[in-house]
């Protein structure tokens, strides 16, 4: 067999990512090597991209051991639908869409249901779902712990009970870079490679790496309404404008991509990876500042995560 | 960056002009973060240190500023600054008791140097998660009040973090102001801290009187009111601390897996726990002994030509050998000690403490086996004396023996952290219930030898029937007295 190799001629990552990169690949091999079903939660997302591209790196010259799971809401932007389907077909990804057909059902939307009630059902619901039907024992994650403060407690095996709850007051000490993968039947663990990685870290090795993006994390004019705050991107059919609400065309990107209807994008005229990364130099909020499901109340992140949210 | 060693004292206001320095963020990257733990007794107010800390480096960005400031409503101080420990204590019943119970990892850079610190909780009862921080620091930073001094709890972590092998100590007194910058008592406590600090072989203690809340020698200096302190700021000391090197050992791949994608591929790997490898290197398989060499170093980006400690690779070999998880592959002229007793120290972590004669599941690199653990002694916290005890309480730190079914690969922590170190898994919870790190390998001769001739007798047995026999309660209860002479160092028979 012959082993392909993706990176002639590419410098060499600087020692800070290297560190980075190492860490995320030993924690991949552990965990696809002590659980029996492991499984990878893929969101389209930045973080998701990056954690792909080391789990590529971590199993290489063979294939992903493990499938991947996306939770489709029904409410992503369709960007992120078509890049998906892309990167699918260019590794020969195993990858399994669910979404919550209750949900379905009952339509269930960000609109009729509030920000909180739809992601319970779409998102917390629908991700129990999928796991208890692949009677998946590990879930690799991209959560990092500079994201919000009950993340920052996170371990990076974070166990979890066959309820998918998570207890913070009572997780397992994790000491070295030795992982504790004992479960019982029901049982399981969420993985987290990118633990200590930053935003700008993500940003960086995308960029050092050559990691394909959805588009819409770079700034174009796009059509956007504002609501609640937040701009919010108006080129879904599905969006209903409330009165006095009018659609404007502005030069936006996404910092971080969710659902469509509750993530809002910032002003920029960032349209390149090196623009990208001048502009999260220099900024002054949080990427979370866009998410509204992080807005509902303080320590709202980690009651979700108790209730299974990832 | 000038403006960490200017001369302002005054808490710094709540303006967006302290929010986020864009040149902090490139910081950095020349090296791998400086990873440090806060810890120390609870209320010395670690978690308002490291917020502190983020304020004044230009870590909080807007947004969460502003949530800062509206969950300290009502807890305000006098001094109109917001609660910095609400940046650390991230879960509802932290904020609720106003404690830390779990560990939360921060990043911060200066333009310097990038940092991970690990806020670590003061509660003994949560002293398991205090370990989780300091097993992978480079640093430690105990902080102590100037008006209580040193606790039984601050003795607890140094000694922690000592065993754990962190070798650089920062003594932070802080509240120093509620003492009236007393710099008499700021000397006495860091006289008594250097004593215990040495007493465990720690060389090097930066002692600094801090005000957390007011800023005070944490990123600016607070020479107005305290002219008589002359040696760094928190940062400074940070910024200028090594990182741990700590292993001296020759080429480690704990095996995590065996890579079989098709015909003709066959790759072990791993990541790289210590020393280098490149091809050509002969190396030798343990537990089986088998001796092979490097014909290449796979990664997804190249076929490397070396591969160095820290590198998370795939090793091929040059001919067909017997590899699995938990298997070592090592250099084949600096072997790591293979047996089925060592020594070790232990910090216990669970509530049941360390049973003796309890088999547990011991998980070292990717290896993973049964072993009956023995304690001979006990950490007395408050005489500093190491105390007989066949017993590890909750917390507990100790030396305890380890008996093994199988071989077990070590090399001592002292030479190899990596290699060194080990957790004890519950084999009826799963918890992790300890912390381990190996002294060296044990001999079941000892006394054995102390025997005149006349009561020694030798009996040749095929291994087999020697396995069975060792594994018998006479055979346990008079290991000190059984000399095993060949298939301890044979195991792969």
């Amino acid at each position: 067999m012959n082993v392909i190799e993706h990176g002639r001629g590419k410098p060499p990552l600087d020692p800070h990512l290297k560190a980075l990169e190492n860490e995320a690949i030993h924690i991949f091999r552990e965990v696809a090597a002590e659980f029996e079903r492991p499984v990878m939660l893929y969101s389209i997302g930045k973080d998701s991209s990056v954690l792909l591209h080391l789990a590529l790196k971590a199993f290489h010259p063979g294939k992903l051991p493990f499938p991947l799971v996306h939770i489709d809401t029904g409410w992503k932007f369709p960007e992120m639908i078509a890049f998906r389907d892309q990167v699918v077909a260019r590794h020969g990804l195993d990858l399994i869409a669910h979404t919550n057909p209750d949900g379905l059902r009952d339509n269930v939307t960000p609109f009729s249901h509030g920000s909180a009630r739809y992601t319970d059902i779409m998102k917390t619901q629908a991700l129990k779902q999928s796991l208890d039907m692949g009677r998946y024992d590990a879930a690799f994650g991209g959560a990092r712990r500079d994201e919000e403060a009950s993340r920052a407690k996170e371990r990076i095996y974070s166990f979890r009970t066959p309820d998918h709850a998570w207890d913070p007051r009572n997780q397992r000490p994790e000491l070295w870079s030795i992982y504790n993968g004992m479960i019982r039947s029901g049982e399981s663990v969420r993985a987290f490679p990118l633990s200590n990685w930053t935003e700008v870290d993500i940003w960086r090795y995308i960029q050092a790496e050559n990691i394909d993006l959805v588009p819409l994390y770079f700034a174009k004019r796009r059509k956007v309404v504002e609501r609640d705050g937040m701009l919010i991107l108006a080129e879904d059919k599905r969006l209903e404008l409330l009165p006095g609400e009018q659609v404007r065309e502005e030069m936006v990107r996404f910092r971080t991509l969710g659902c469509f209807p509750l993530t809002g994008a910032v002003r920029s005229e960032a349209t390149t990876l090196d623009e990208v990364i001048e502009e999260l130099e220099i900024a002054t909020v949080s990427e979370r500042q866009g998410r509204a499901i992080d807005r509902d109340q303080s320590g709202s992140m980690e009651k979700k995560k108790r209730e299974g949210y990832f | 960056m000038t403006a960490l060693t200017s001369a302002a004292t005054q808490p710094l206001p709540l303006d967006d002009a302290h929010i986020t320095d864009p040149q902090a963020a490139k910081a950095g990257r020349q090296a791998r973060p400086l990873r440090f733990i806060t810890c120390g007794s609870v209320d010395d107010g670690k978690s308002t240190l490291i917020g502190r800390l983020l304020w004044d480096t230009k870590a909080v960005k807007e947004d969460q500023a502003a949530a800062l400031r509206r969950d300290s409503t009502g807890k305000q101080n006098e001094l109109g600054l917001p609660d910095f420990a609400l940046l650390l204590d991230g879960l509802q019943a932290e904020r609720e008791q106003g404690i830390t119970i779990d560990v939360a990892y921060r990043y911060f850079a200066t333009d310097r140097r990038s940092f991970i610190v690990a806020d670590t909780p003061g509660h003994v009862q949560y002293t398991r998660n205090m370990a989780t921080g300091a097993s992978t620091a480079d640093l430690a930073v105990l902080l102590v009040d100037a008006r209580a001094g040193i606790l039984e709890q601050t003795r607890r972590h140094a000694t922690i973090a000592a065993m754990m092998g962190i070798r650089q100590f920062v003594l932070a007194v802080n509240k120093i102001d509620l003492s009236e910058y007393d710099e008499a008592g700021f000397q006495a406590i860091a006289r008594s801290f250097r004593e215990i600090a040495l007493s465990l072989g720690v060389r090097q203690v930066t002692a600094i009187p801090v005000s957390a809340l007011k800023g005070e020698n944490i990123v600016l200096r607070g020479d107005d009111v305290m002219p008589w302190y002359t040696g760094p700021t928190l940062v400074e000391a940070l910024e200028k601390a090594t990182q741990r090197t700590g292993q001296t050992t020759g080429f480690r791949l704990p095996v995590q897996r065996v890579s079989r994608p098709g015909e003709g591929f066959r790759g072990y790997q791993g990541t790289v726990a210590g020393g280098s490898i490149k091809p050509g290197d002969s190396v030798v398989v343990l537990p089986s002994g088998v001796e092979a060499n490097v014909k290449a170093i796979v990664t997804y980006d190249l076929v490397r030509n070396a591969a160095v400690h820290g590198d998370a690779i795939t090793l091929v070999l040059d001919r067909p050998v017997d590899v699995a998880r938990g298997d070592m592959i090592a250099a084949i002229d600096q072997r790591p000690q293979t047996g089925r007793a060592f020594n070790a120290r232990l910090v216990a972590l669970s509530l049941d403490g360390i049973v003796p004669g309890k088999r547990y599941w011991l998980k070292a690199g990717s290896r993973r086996q049964r072993v009956m653990v023995r304690p001979t002694s006990a950490l007395d916290l408050t005489t500093g004396n190491w105390d007989d005890a066949p017993f590890l309480a909750m917390n507990g730190i100790g030396v305890v023996e380890l008996d093994f079914e199988d071989t077990a690969i070590f090399d001592n922590y002292e030479t190899n952290r990596e290699t060194g170190a080990f957790i004890l898994i519950d084999p009826d919870t799963f918890n992790t219930v300890a912390g381990g790190m190996i002294d060296g390998k044990r001999s079941k001769a000892g006394r054995f030898d102390a025997l005149p001739d006349a009561d020694r007798a030798t009996v040749t047995l095929p291994a087999r029937l020697l396995e069975a026999f060792l594994k018998t309660e006479f055979a346990r209860a008079h290991a000190g007295e059984i000399r095993v002479t060949a298939p301890e160092e044979n195991d792969g028979e």
